[in-house]
């Protein structure tokens, strides 16, 4: 605790701390058995801190910066060669106007990008919400059940390859409105790795478990409650994982077939109004948008992910 | 002897694609209350199969199983079993482990204080009360083991199946766990089954120690008593005349009557 206690004063003040909790173990791991060297070990071991700290602070943030840089590089030369590509400097500058006002609201087609993101995010949140209610438990049937996995199975491999935007002409027909057409797409596309991935987890759960839950005689909601639902939370998650990826990829397809506000429509409408730095600056946002839900989903799988 | 536990011309055939695997046949064996039987044998000689068996856990394709004067047709709490890696559920603290089973067993008849008394007491009585709260991968293995022996202790089976429960733990926390099982036994007296393949395990703790020949078709080769008095004391045992027949006999069927299967073959 001392040591602990000890590198955490001589450490740089600037680096993080996570940073050096890491390479405390990476010192410790260096000189477990010299008991003799307990008196020059603190100044070594606050310089390792020091080296490692930075090397591991340059290791996370130089390839990122490096590669962005080379994007803005590449971006800038094709601009110069191609005139109807705008320049980083000229879609920067666009992109500070269209941010300082992102809530603007003149009619159905002329929103500001904040409620068109919005629009999209809502349409996909409830697509994707129906799915998990869906797709979760028929997952769980599917993977506890022979027989039912044998009627289902072959339906979902058959229809899990067609794009999810095949479905989305039986939407409008069914559901007769264009923003009801983009969640059932949603809904489609986002249920199959909840189901798959549930019922693979179901099957998967280990059989020292299951034995457990036998010679205790358990009912079968404890079993599904105490035993499968916790074993199997981490391959649902995943399914969630994957889902919310794909759900964020078709809905920009989607809302350009459908329009409406969404920031699918709101890039194909700029393209209709030959803005390019707008489509430019759309393509950034989704991707930060989907970036940020991967994110968000991996750590709630490793959050509920167990230790054995 | 009064017979708690018979096994009866008990046979296990496994479906495979080459076709039928014959594991047991003609198993017969009587396990009195009380009584501390081990079985041991060659790797693949089917003790865990045969202890399933007695867990209910698979049927037998022959013969009959019967306990306290049932057939086992499944699992069931009266017959706790002690798995080879512990089986924790990982979501769960020791605890809430071990109050499942307690729960499930004495739950409709008890006080949800007496219920939380016994899953305590069984804590105690594997001298873990520290770990309560603790999640198993925040445990040692030997932790871990005794917290699946507190699991099945918990629930008062009439019969205690363990299958290689010290197997993957070291010398010095097997020795210490094996003289813990001596005391908890002599207190709980409950009829154990255990499945092992270290000799001085299963005379330090066996009443009788169950010899199989090697498989396929596994069948009991010889049957010991182990006639030393208890309380034992590994210490006391290791100058004992006595202990050292059992361990010579032992040793004698497992490396000269039934030489290792790997070499038989060869």
């Amino acid at each position: 605790m001392t040591a602990t206690a000890r590198s955490f004063n001589a450490g740089p003040a600037a680096s993080p701390p996570v940073a050096e909790v890491i390479d405390l173990h990476a010192a410790g791991a260096h000189a477990p058995a010299a008991p003799a060297a307990t008196a020059p070990r603190p100044p070594l071991l606050a310089r390792v801190d020091w080296r490692s700290a930075w090397e591991t602070f340059v290791k996370a943030v130089a390839g990122p910066c490096l590669g962005f840089a080379l994007l803005i590089l590449g971006w800038q030369l094709v601009a110069d060669t191609i005139p109807e590509i705008p320049s980083p400097g000229v879609t920067g500058r666009a992109a500070v106007a269209l941010f300082s006002d992102p809530f603007y609201d003149n009619g159905p087609n002329d929103q500001g990008i904040g409620w068109n993101l919005l629009s999209s995010l809502r349409r996909v949140a409830i697509g994707f919400g129906l799915a998990a209610l869906v797709g979760i438990p028929a997952g769980f049937v599917i993977g506890r059940f022979a027989a039912v996995s044998a009627v289902l199975s072959p339906l979902i491999s058959l229809l899990r390859p067609v794009s999810p935007l095949a479905w989305l002409p039986l939407g409008l027909l069914l559901f007769k409105s264009a923003n009801l057409a983009a969640v059932w797409a949603i809904f489609i596309c986002s249920i199959w790795p909840m189901i798959i991935n549930t019922a693979v987890g179901v099957t998967r759960v280990p059989q020292d478990y299951m034995n457990v839950a036998r010679v205790l005689k358990l009912s079968e909601w404890k079993i599904m409650t105490r035993v499968l639902f916790p074993a199997v939370l981490p391959y649902m998650l995943t399914g969630v994982r994957l889902s919310i990826s794909t759900a964020w990829l078709v809905i920009v397809a989607a809302e350009m077939l459908t329009g409406g506000v969404g920031i699918g429509f709101w890039l194909w409408d700029e393209w209709n109004n030959l803005k390019v730095e707008h489509i430019v600056i759309a393509i950034f946002v989704i991707g930060i948008v989907g970036l940020v839900l991967e994110v968000l989903l991996t750590q709630l799988v490793r959050r509920f992910t167990y230790a054995d | 002897m009064d017979k708690f536990l018979s096994i009866e011309n008990v046979g296990q055939v496994f479906k495979t694609r080459k076709g039928d695997f014959i594991a047991l046949r003609d198993i017969n064996l009587t396990v009195a209350k009380g009584e501390f039987i081990s079985l041991i044998g060659h790797s693949g000689c089917g003790k865990s199969t045969l202890l399933n068996l007695v867990a209910g856990l698979t049927r037998p394709t022959s013969g009959a199983l019967i306990c306290a004067g049932r057939e086992i047709d499944g699992p069931g709490p009266e017959r706790a079993v002690v798995f080879q890696n512990h089986s924790l559920l990982p979501w769960f603290s020791c605890y809430k482990n071990i109050h499942l089973g307690v729960e499930r067993v004495f739950g409709a008849t008890e006080s949800k204080a007496r219920l939380r008394e016994r899953t305590l007491a069984a804590l105690q009585l594997v001298g873990l009360a520290h770990a309560e709260h603790k999640l198993p991968h925040e445990i040692s293995g030997g932790m871990k083991q005794r917290v699946g022996i507190a699991r099945a202790l918990a629930i008062e089976p009439d019969v205690l199946l363990m299958d290689e429960p010290f197997g993957a733990l070291d010398a010095l926390t097997r020795a210490h766990l094996q003289d813990e099982l001596l005391e908890i036994v002599a207190k709980t007296q409950s009829s154990v089954i255990m499945v092992t393949h270290d000799v001085d395990e299963a005379v330090l703790l066996s009443d009788r120690i169950v010899m199989l020949t090697n498989g396929p078709a596994a069948t009991i080769g010889e049957i010991l008593d182990v006639r030393l008095p208890r309380p034992r004391s590994r210490i006391e045992l290791a100058d004992d005349e006595r202990y050292h027949a059992c361990r010579t006999a032992v040793i004698d069927f497992l490396y000269r009557k039934q030489s290792h299967p790997a070499r038989q073959a060869a």
